[in-house]
């Protein structure tokens, strides 16, 4: 090659060392690969700076590796991109296919709650919900249109899925049963395999309610925050008394009874809450959780019990602790249960790249009582963010397209040079409604602690691969059917 | 690749991808890249719904393993296989021909010759 090539320099990847292996993270694609020795000193060679490939080849001669072994250690880093010969961004990842068909329909089957969690996104101040003059609670009528708008929206995929969410859900029980029976139907003559699943305080979970649960297979997560004093510094009825005695022995019934699918504890961290490992340890091992996963509460940051920033790396450490913790359980086969770790590395191990945060008004959409169309659950009933209605029309392509430009890594400019992009995509749509007033604006306050997560899980894929890479089949299939 | 082994599946993805572009083809039984030791031949187990003339050997260079053995040719030409060979009409004129014959391998002796 001649000096008038563009000479060769580092592609965009993040580096990480474990169990005595290199591995390379590369960030365009969402490869990992484990690197040589030569392939190391080749890269960083180039870190001092843009080498010919004449002369990165001649540099790693003089360091003692074999031509034809040299050559080979730059051709193959060349062709995964770890090292490349252009300047400037790569391609962004492609746009969706049009008309992408629907997976999940998630159903608000009322907005009226029993309890009145104080940092709860449909009451709190910081709501995105317009309800003034809506239902609260969703009618047959509604619930069938939303049945249909799945169906007819899904068509080509085998296998869809309808989540039941509030509000509290099982308010709605009635229409909850209802929906169960049409939508099995439904799904059965169109060929399609369909699951179910909700969402619930648990504080009006009946031996009635668990028998059904059981009998059709309804997946159940169960909102919890933890031993009694925690859950209860928020998770209050409106006369401000905690909920924990309530819902404690019926969700301790509901998992002696419910085998079929594993039941799972939904943790929201506030201020107040932040001791994720006693969490994590009273819920999988005195509740009998299969699954516990936690998130950092939704809110303004001037809440009294959004998290600060200090909190947030106290949270972090814990994270890291338990994170570690499964990855030692992975190692001897065994599954630890802290899902955020399960979901982080189902994406690494697909080495998926994002081109949006989630599947919000792509795969999946919430539709309220009213019956309008909403890109997720959480922005159910709210008027500036409907998709259209199921009652009218179904799907309003034009806002659609409007709410998935405005998510699309591509417009998320601070991402474009941050390695957590091809798992994160600038988070969630509603966070950042939320904090920034726009749904497509990225999750700034949260990116430190994303890129350390993303590179705590990325440590633990390594490990695990080096250790007990059987362990990692169970995350061929990203969501596998039950 | 050599330098790089691939990890997770995207990258098995972009491994496969670069073989695809800028790998060679090589004949099944004359090694792979880099040395790669020969892939041995995928010989199908029992053919006779694919077009499959041409295992004369099996992957062993003998005949046992064959999908249909020379032992079994006749039999199974007659019985289950597409192929067209000079076997008797057992729809019309020798319906009994291998009624003496309960297994191909063992009993291939007592079929007889007819002479239409």
């Amino acid at each position: 090659m001649t000096s008038t090539v563009t000479p060769l320099s580092l592609g965009e990847f993040h580096h990480f060392q474990t169990s005595g292996v290199d591995f390379l993270y590369l960030v365009p694609s969402g490869g990992i690969f484990a690197v040589s020795p030569a392939g190391r000193t080749a890269m960083e060679l180039l870190r001092e700076k843009p080498l010919d490939a004449d002369d990165l080849l001649t540099a790693l001669v003089a360091k003692g590796y074999s031509a034809p072994d040299a050559q080979e250690a730059i051709t193959d880093l060349f062709e995964a991109r770890a090292i490349r010969d252009v300047r400037g961004f790569e391609d962004p990842p492609q746009d969706p296919v049009d008309n992408f068909p629907l997976q999940s329909l998630v159903m608000n089957l009322t907005n009226q709650c029993n309890l009145s969690c104080q940092y709860c996104y449909e009451f709190g101040e910081d709501k995105v919900a317009t309800p003034d003059g809506k239902p609260k609670f969703m009618s047959e009528e509604v619930a069938k249109a939303s049945v249909d708008h799945l169906i007819t929206s899904s068509k080509g995929r085998r296998a869809i899925h309808i989540t039941f969410f509030g509000g509290e859900t099982l308010m709605n029980f009635p229409l909850l049963k209802w929906v169960v029976t049409y939508a099995t139907e439904q799904a059965q003559l169109a060929g399609q395999f369909l699951d179910f699943s909700l969402t619930t305080n648990g504080t009006l979970l009946s031996p009635e309610v668990i028998d059904f649960l059981v009998e059709n297979s309804i997946g159940v997560t169960v909102s919890m925050d933890g031993p009694k004093e925690m859950h209860d510094a928020l998770r209050v009825y409106a006369n401000g008394k905690g909920s924990y005695d309530v819902l404690a022995p019926k969700v301790k019934a509901l998992i002696a009874k419910h085998s079929t699918r594993p039941i799972a504890a939904r943790v929201t961290l506030t201020q107040q809450v932040t001791s994720v490992k006693d969490i994590f340890h009273h819920l999988k091992h005195e509740m009998g959780f299969a699954e516990v996963g936690f998130a950092p509460v939704t809110a303004a940051p001037d809440r009294l019990y959004t998290i600060g920033n200090s909190s947030m790396d106290r949270v972090f450490e814990q994270f890291k602790e338990l994170a570690v913790e499964y990855r030692d359980w992975a190692v001897e086969n065994r599954m630890h249960g802290f899902s955020n770790v399960s979901d982080t590395l189902a994406e690494i191990h697909a080495g998926i790249n994002k081109s949006h945060p989630c599947g919000a008004g792509l795969g999946l959409v919430g539709v309220g009582p009213s019956g309008d169309i909403a890109p997720c659950h959480r922005f159910v009933d709210s008027d500036t963010h409907a998709l259209g209605s199921v009652l009218d029309g179904g799907l309003d392509k034009a806002k659609q397209k409007e709410f998935l430009d405005r998510g699309h890594i591509g417009a998320k400019f601070d991402c474009h040079t941050c390695f957590a992009r091809p798992l994160c995509a600038g988070g969630c749509h509603h966070e950042a409604f939320v904090r920034y007033g726009d749904t497509g604006h990225p999750n700034l306050h949260f990116c430190d602690w994303i890129r350390g997560w993303t590179d705590l899980c990325l440590n633990i894929y390594g490990e695990i691969a080096v250790k007990n890479p059987g362990f990692l089949d169970r995350f061929e299939q990203r969501k596998p059917l039950q | 690749m050599k330098h790089l082994k691939a990890v997770n599946k995207k990258a098995h993805r972009i491994e496969q991808h670069a073989a695809a572009v800028h790998g060679d083809i090589y004949g099944m039984q004359q090694g792979g890249p880099g040395g790669a030791p020969a892939a041995r031949p995928h010989y199908p187990v029992g053919c006779s719904i694919v077009f499959s003339p041409g295992w004369e050997v099996d992957s062993a260079g003998g005949t046992a393993g064959l999908c249909q053995p020379a032992e079994r040719d006749l039999y199974d030409c007659y019985v289950t296989c597409f192929w067209p060979a000079q076997v008797p009409d057992h729809y019309n004129n020798y319906p009994d021909w291998t009624s003496k014959c309960a297994s191909a391998t063992k009993d291939w002796r007592n079929i007889e010759l007819v002479f239409p």
